[in-house]
């Protein structure tokens, strides 16, 4: 029996931490203390030794803080002051780590060399990581050498605690064991020891095989293609299987799961959101408002992707068509057939369940692209009117780095974890309009228990208001919905269950806005 | 024509669901007048609050701007007094309302049982926000407190004030944990998992005194016992919160009678909600039941009949949930703590688990008369259905699984169920 008095937390709040809590968070700091000083190109005697230490103190400072939040608890749903800590509740804490974090974007993406990165052999931070990369991959480190193995590290060790976090409940911890292994194994390792393949005759791109086009916005850029074309039959089959991954894999595991395979059981972004971004999922904005800004901005950045990654391909073929098999007008022609058919395919079966704003949007922007390639060819001008380097760069800087780094992760303490998931990601876009329209992925609300208590909605990393749906009696079906499952798991009342059922048309959202069993109300008598 | 004018007092569960569904229906005009705070809020959330896991505006169901757009106004006041002949009402500054109907929808008090001492500080009921904020007040660096009553309210205040690191000794009158609506081995399963949460749980054990000077230091139990503390909860139940109407012209027992269309016996006025008190309540059913889901039903019936359609409330079977500290409970159809003549039960526990599931049927026809489960979650339509067929217990145990609503990669108790359902039936009944 568990007795009362190992928890020494009387007075107040639930806010201090305990002794092991303080033991962990120490371990860490000095580990990261370790990496700060090396920024101060302060050269390490051994730094394969101080590197090493640094890390195991950083792993295991986690995870021992872990062990102190939630050993001594029962398992079960773990949130007792979450909105009284300074940490979670956008306190003075939460705005120091979010500045910090802020801060260590900007100069991973702006300003690598302040963090030690040099044409001959690194200094600072950097150099402190070349052991673990030349082990790896037998080349130096690079700033993304050591981004992918900080974000490697936060996944596996918050990943740690997360799962203690969720120890009672298989869905969780299932998830949290797959995303740790698609980033350790998939985003992190595979590459390295890919590039150890590499010689002066056979070279792979650098290739995460689990991120995919437009998230991996880069995949199809000419360097790319050309380095995949010329790395023979390997090569060629990554490229083919980076196609059809956004072509086949995507719309075919979507359609019988959900975009939940991928944004929280695979993808980098999300995992590490699940993970190191967990303590913050309550902080997405609820409003009506957020939804609407949501709904635009992301389908404007998938626009975006599409017409830059189009214009970068066309141009690529266009200037060098001996080079590759197929030429600039097919490869545009078959994007217009594509965009089409999806188009066609919305509008032809799923029209009736478009709000009033897409339908006049999702049009407008066909006509836009349409009328852009039309331009190109009748007036001779260049496709989409814009230098396709130019599209390429500012989609780079303004998306790639700003809204995914700095904002999307440097902003967790402040506005929640799924910024950039939700705002901003444009395979999440596609993901979540097949979601909402040919899936058969829903939340399914269970009969009238709901009692509107709000957890299912606080807790929701996208910031949907699950309760709004939940009280109603109505299935949960929204294009943004991740399927992370916390809802479900925080319903003190049993009533929100993952599921993928075979209907997938419009009574998967049937709404019954009588309680469920009140046998002789009619809305419409 | 002047436009008709409805006012509802109390925007709980019940006046609001009363008010949206009016809305529905009608363009008259409709006024809610409460006097806790100006917005509905999820008076089952407040634990909640005080725990950390909500602040006070994730617990309103509708957003702030949802009265306007649906014009319903309104109105954070107290009712003094109503005045059914002049069809007015009178607010406690003064000001008189008029109406053409009536809702009353004023909810609950806790029920206190007149022990010496309950005027002390830090001494008092889990109710109101008021109440809410006069805990965060009263536990204030406190070590030690005594929880009287072991019900759903009970169990919630030991859970809030085992958050926050303070001594719970927990006074249950019966020999079990809510002994008045759990058998005994769901009510030992739950007092044990007290147990191992840290609460120290006294059985038989009844409130007789409470005793301190200004502020409460001990309290003394009907045995005798004195027992320290800084902090009496008081959850012995709810009443209905009608007092400032004894002297109208309503009738009123416990609650606000009403008759099946929640109509009082004045015309032109209605109750709903926890207030109400059915003239007759149908087979199976209480005549006041204290829980959000009525006032929900009831506020829904109501909004039809106001709105022209005169409906009568008719609740189908009875379903609850509640959740003890870690553990999940569901419920559906009658599972009495006693069983009656004529009934009989199957029932599974897990062995290493805090999982349990038990349904009740009539021993002659076999046919379900209730279900309920603790740590696994069923589904309700599932299980309303089958209490609608009365599905006969043979044919129940094939279908079991049908109801598992857990979360997906959840381990499957319903293979083991079935298997002791089965055995059990087989066994000559007692
Ligand atoms: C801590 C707690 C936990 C609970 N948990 C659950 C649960 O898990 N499941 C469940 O089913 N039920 C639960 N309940 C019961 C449930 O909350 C109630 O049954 C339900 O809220 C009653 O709704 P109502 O609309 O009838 O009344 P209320 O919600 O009480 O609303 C009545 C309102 O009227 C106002 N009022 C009263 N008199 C006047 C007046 N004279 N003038 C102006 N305004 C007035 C009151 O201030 C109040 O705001 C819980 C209750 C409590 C206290
Ligand atoms: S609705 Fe539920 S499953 Fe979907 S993202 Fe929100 S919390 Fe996760
Ligand atoms: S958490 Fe559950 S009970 Fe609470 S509002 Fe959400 S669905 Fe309803």
């Amino acid at each position: 029996m568990k007795v009362n008095s190992s928890i020494a937390i009387a007075n107040g709040p639930p806010v201090s931490m305990n002794t092991l809590q303080k033991i962990g968070a120490a371990m860490g700091t000095f580990g990261l203390l370790i990496v700060l000083i090396s920024a101060t190109s302060f050269d390490f005697p051994n730094p394969a030794l101080w590197l090493t230490i640094a890390l195991t103190a950083m792993a295991g400072g986690i995870v021992i803080y872990s062990k102190g939040l939630y050993d001594h608890k029962s398992a079960g749903i773990q949130n007792d002051g979450v909105w009284l800590k300074s940490s979670s509740n956008r306190g003075l804490i939460a705005w120091m780590s979010g500045i910090a974090l802020t801060v260590f974007y900007i100069l991973l993406y702006f300003y690598p060399q302040t963090l030690g990165l040099r044409e001959g052999d690194n200094v600072g931070i950097i150099s402190l990581f070349d052991p673990l990369s030349k082990l790896l991959s037998g080349n130096p480190a690079s700033q993304w050498f050591i981004y992918g193995a900080l974000y490697t590290l936060c996944i596996a060790f918050f990943g740690v605690k997360f799962f203690w976090k969720y120890r009672h409940n298989r869905y969780q911890k299932l998830r949290t064991i797959s995303v740790v292994f698609f980033q350790t194994a998939f985003a992190f390792l595979i590459p390295e020891f890919m590039s150890r393949l590499n010689s002066e005759s056979f070279a792979l791109p650098y290739y995460d095989l689990k991120n995919i086009w437009p998230l991996n916005y880069y995949n199809f850029y000419g360097y790319r293609v050309d380095e995949f074309i010329s790395a023979g039959s390997i090569g060629t089959a990554l490229l083919i299987f980076g196609i059809l991954s956004i072509l086949v894999i995507t719309p075919i595991l979507t359609y019988f799961y959900g975009k939940r395979w991928y944004c929280s059981w695979v993808c980098g972004c999300g995992g590490l959101a699940e993970t190191a971004g967990d303590p913050y999922r309550h902080l997405s904005d609820k409003s009506l408002f957020a939804w609407k800004v949501e709904r635009w901005v992301i389908h404007l950045v998938l626009v975006f992707v599409v017409l830059m990654t189009s214009a970068v391909i066309y141009s690529f073929l266009h200037d060098d068509p001996s080079k590759y098999w197929l030429g600039p007008d097919a490869f545009l022609m078959g994007m217009v057939g594509i965009l089409i058919l999806v188009f066609g395919l919305v509008w032809f079966f799923r029209r009736d369940e478009l709000k009033k704003d897409v339908k006049i949007a999702a049009p407008a922007a066909l006509i836009v692209i349409l009328g852009l390639v039309g331009i190109h060819y009748l007036f001779d001008q260049r496709l989409f009117l814009f230098d396709p380097y130019k599209l390429r760069e500012w989609y780079g800087f303004l998306i790639g780095a700003v809204f995914s780094g700095v904002i999307g992760v440097g902003f967790y303490p402040l506005l929640g974890s799924r910024v950039w998931c939700r705002f901003g990601c444009p395979m999440a876009a596609i993901l979540g309009m097949q979601q909402r329209f040919f899936s058969r992925f829903r939340i399914t609300t269970n009969g009238g228990q709901c009692i509107s208590c709000g957890n299912c909605s606080t807790y929701c990393e996208m910031g949907i208001d699950v309760k709004a749906y939940a009280q109603k009696g109505q299935n949960i079906v929204r294009s943004s919905c991740v399927g992370c499952g916390i809802c479900s798991a925080v319903c003190p009342r049993g009533v929100l269950k993952l599921e993928n059922k075979e209907d997938t048309g419009a009574s998967r959202y049937d709404s019954n806005p009588i309680t469920f069993g009140n046998g002789e109300v009619k809305l419409n008598p | 024509m002047k436009e008709e004018r409805i006012i509802i007092i109390g925007n709980g569960v019940a006046g609001i669901t009363t008010a949206r569904h009016l809305r529905k229906r009608s363009n008259c005009r409709i006024t809610v007048i409460s006097s806790e705070s100006k917005h509905f809020f999820s008076r089952t959330a407040l634990m909640y609050i005080y725990m950390g896991h909500m602040k006070y505006e994730h617990t309103k169901p509708y957003s702030d701007d949802f009265w306007e757009k649906n014009r319903i106004e309104l109105l954070q006041a107290r009712v003094d007094e109503i005045q059914p002949n002049e069809k007015q009402l009178k607010l406690a500054d003064g000001e008189t309302l008029s109406y053409d109907k009536l809702v009353i929808a004023t909810g609950s008090k806790t029920a206190t049982y007149g022990w010496k001492g309950l005027e002390l500080e830090g001494v008092q009921g889990l109710y109101s926000l008021h109440d809410l904020q006069q805990m965060e007040i009263n536990t204030k660096g406190i070590q030690n407190a005594v929880v009287v009553g072991g019900g759903l309210i009970g169990v919630e205040m030991a859970e809030m004030l085992h958050s926050r690191g303070i001594h719970v000794k927990f006074l249950v009158r019966e020999d079990r944990f809510w002994g008045s609506v759990l058998p005994k081995e769901e009510g030992e399963l739950i007092g044990n998992h007290l147990i191992s949460e840290g609460i120290e749980l006294r059985y038989q054990t009844e409130l007789d005194e409470i005793i301190g000077e200004g502020k409460v230091q001990t309290i003394k139990t009907k045995s005798g016992e004195t027992i320290n503390c800084d902090f009496v909860g008081i959850c012995t139940g709810v009443k209905p919160n009608v007092d400032f109407l004894r002297n109208s012209a309503l009738e009123i027992d416990k609650g606000i009678l009403v008759d099946e269309y929640l109509q009082t016996n004045l015309p032109d006025i209605y109750a709903a909600g926890d207030c109400a008190q059915l003239r007759n309540a149908r087979k199976g059913r209480k005549a006041i039941e204290a829980v959000w889901y009525v006032g929900k039903m009831m506020g829904e019936v109501l909004g039809a009949t106001l709105a022209g359609s005169p409906t009568k409330y008719n609740p189908g079977h009875w379903f609850n949930s509640a959740k003890f500290f870690q553990i999940e409970y569901q419920t559906y159809g009658e599972v009495p703590a006693n069983l009656s003549s004529g009934q009989a039960s199957l029932y599974w526990q897990a062995s290493q688990k805090e999982k349990a599931l038990r349904v009740v049927y009539e021993s002659e026809s076999r046919k379900l008369i209730g279900i309920h489960a603790f740590g696994i979650r069923l589904s309700h339509p599932q299980c309303d259905s089958w209490l609608k067929t009365g599905i006969q217990m043979s044919e129940l145990i094939n279908e079991l699984p049908k109801a598992n609503f857990d979360p997906e990669f959840y381990e499957n108790p319903f293979p083991e169920v079935q298997q002791t359902f089965s055995r059990q039936l087989k066994e000559p009944q007692l």
